[in-house]
């Protein structure tokens, strides 16, 4: 095998870090190469896997991965252990499916690359032993297209976890069947939406499904289903081995969320990059001490927590603790944790300009606030950019977030279009107001009145 | 024969057949789903793998070894957006267009690649070297701005760097 840099190649694999405080990252490499099964079983790989099939029965593993309060890392923080106990309890429907959530297409998303490129048996194991507490006979890891190494590096590990009786029939003596597969996707942002990425995988347009039924009841093929982000199953096989009392210190004590997460910084800040940190860290910590702060010349505008679907906040905002309910008190999400730093030489017009012709192109089209209103927002976003807005444009924006957001479009697709919009207008309206055309009349009784 | 009238409409006279590795490869992988229309995107791109895209006729013959509608494979075929029904470059251009790239700059990038090739987004060089498309998020938020040619990804791409990144690729 020649040796290749992989593109996830960055900090994580150079701060200091153990087997107690980073049970996901310890056991990468300095020089970032995969870790291959001799060496993942070296470090103490499989031994989680080995406890939870030979001595601990399936609804245990359910137990302890609810009692942990691991909340999926995928962005939207949904409890992994609830999710879990959705499965139905009915023997008979023995035909169930574990699908990991691995089309990582949220903007300023890298974490689950890192993982699949360079820990790739962590993934496998996180499945086999996910598959084992939720009776699934067969997985797939629905991988974006675009991660050509992850792929490469997660079959070769498959390979080699068949090989070693780690996947397949009977494996490790205990009776229990699992297979796992790749399946690669063909682009298409939507694809992440957990129905529609079932979707896809059955070969259809990857519009969302309607629910209920959850996929839990009813979901790929019919059969009941859990779909979990790649980050959530490899937190998996640490909680099960080393308990809950373990996971439950890791998180700083001001944490309501447990464990660690893969958190960044990108942007013009000195150290851009990538470090398995404890819930509860203040962003202030994350920004400063590990990004580095931002580079000469270049000031903090504001910032973004967690991918495109978030809310921005100001500087003074970064005091704000790293979990859920300590970035909802600031009023938006965590989402996945990976902050995005905007410095003084961007326009917020502009930016929102990219980010709304983003959402309209990977809009799937199937519900008509979603189709009609993004590309909408484009074309006024446009406008202000080109100072050739109308008096009505801000207005007929903040309708569009209004009219856009939560519970108004058939998945959470808009909604996280227009979070960043709404708050964008709230810390920075004169900059749209300024792209009104100076000879705009003014504002009439809009014709667009928001709600 | 594919004969090119203007940019958007090809007469394809040409009966489209699958070669025999393409059909055996389709074949192989309606095994690793319940059910053969699962294999409808992965059939797609071994077509597209082979031929650098799909030919109109390509959704029959995939359509036949499913056993599923012509018409469902052509819905397929023209949602996803790594899947391309008209000809493209001997190698594919894949500028990451996220905020985080925007923040670093990646207009530049597209303005200088444009300048070089005399493409801009979603057009192939006259010479069917290059096609130029937007994509989302690479996952290589840190070393904005990312770019993929073929199956390589690049980061910290600037525009000075463009000629010699391309270089490599004839």
């Amino acid at each position: 095998m020649s040796i290749k840099t992989l593109t996830s190649i960055g900090p994580a694999n150079k701060i200091a870090r153990s087997e107690e405080s980073h049970p996901l990252t310890w056991r990468l490499r300095d020089d970032a190469q995969p870790v291959w099964l001799e060496e993942y079983q070296a470090k103490n790989g499989y031994a989680a896997a080995r406890k939870a099939l030979s001595e601990m029965a399936q609804a245990d593993i359910v137990q302890t991965v609810k009692d942990s309060g691991l909340k999926g890392r995928g962005g939207a923080g949904f409890p992994t252990g609830v999710k879990w106990g959705l499965m139905p309890a009915d023997e008979s429907m023995n035909i169930r499916y574990l699908l990991c959530n691995a089309d990582e297409m949220e903007p300023n998303t890298w974490k689950d690359r890192m993982l699949m490129e360079q820990l790739p048996h962590l993934l496998v194991e996180g499945m086999l032993i996910s598959a084992r507490a939720l009776k699934a006979y067969r997985g797939y890891i629905f991988l974006r297209g675009e991660y050509v190494d992850a792929a490469t590096n997660l079959n070769r590990a498959i390979e080699e976890a068949k090989a070693a009786g780690l996947l397949g029939k009977n494996i490790l003596g205990s009776g229990f069947d699992f297979e796992l597969f790749v399946h690669t996707g063909a682009g298409r942002y939507i694809c992440g939406e957990e129905t529609a990425l079932i979707n896809s995988l059955e070969g259809r347009r990857a519009n969302p499904r309607a629910k209920p039924p959850f996929p839990a009841a009813v979901g790929v093929w019919g059969k009941p289903t859990c779909v979990n982000n790649v980050e959530t199953l490899c937190n998996v096989p640490a909680i099960v081995g080393n308990g809950v009392d373990w996971y439950k210190s890791l998180a700083r004590p001001d944490s309501e969320d447990h464990g660690t997460k893969l958190m960044g910084f990108s942007g013009k800040v000195k150290n851009p990059g990538l470090w398995e940190l404890p819930f509860g860290i203040s962003a202030r910590e994350l920004f400063e001490d590990y990004a580095g702060g931002m580079r000469d010349g270049y000031t903090l505008k504001c910032w973004q927590p967690g991918g495109a679907g978030t809310g921005f906040l100001l500087p003074e905002h970064l005091d704000a603790l790293m979990y859920a309910g300590g970035i909802g008190k600031v009023g938006t999400r965590m989402g996945t944790g990976l902050a995005l730093a905007v410095d003084d030489s961007i326009s917020m017009v502009s930016l929102l300009r990219n980010m709304e012709e983003f959402f309209a192109r990977e809009s799937c089209g199937w519900c008509t606030p979603c189709r009609d209103g993004l590309p909408w927002s484009v074309k006024i976003l446009r406008a202000l950019e080109r100072k050739q807005g109308t008096q009505q444009d801000i207005d007929t924006l903040l309708g569009l977030v209004n009219f856009l957001g939560p519970g108004k479009t058939f998945c959470a697709h808009a909604p996280g279009a227009v979070e960043p919009l709404g708050s964008a207008i709230k810390y920075f309206r004169s900059e749209f107001e300024a792209g009104v055309a100076s000879s705009a009349a003014p504002a009439t009784t809009g014709q667009f009145v928001p709600a | 024969m594919t004969q090119t009238t203007n940019s958007n409409t090809l007469i394809q006279t040409d009966r489209f057949i699958l070669s025999e590795a393409e059909h055996a490869a389709i074949e192989h992988e309606m095994h690793h789903y319940e059910d053969p229309r699962a294999a409808s995107i992965e059939a797609l791109k071994i077509v597209q793998k082979a031929r650098g895209w799909v030919p109109d006729g390509a959704a029959d013959a995939i359509g036949e070894i499913l056993g599923i509608p012509a018409s469902d494979i052509e819905g397929v075929a023209t949602f996803y957006s790594q899947i391309f029904r008209q000809p493209v470059g001997r190698h594919i251009i894949r500028v990451c267009d996220s905020m985080t790239c925007y923040v670093g700059g990646h207009e530049s990038v597209v303005a200088e690649m444009h300048k070089q090739l005399g493409i801009g987004l979603g057009e192939t060089t006259s010479d069917s070297r290059f096609t130029l498309l937007p994509v989302c998020c690479l996952g290589n938020c840190d070393k904005a701005p990312a770019l993929m040619i073929d199956d390589d990804t690049f980061g910290d791409v600037q525009p000075d760097g463009v000629a010699k990144l391309l270089e490599a690729y004839v």
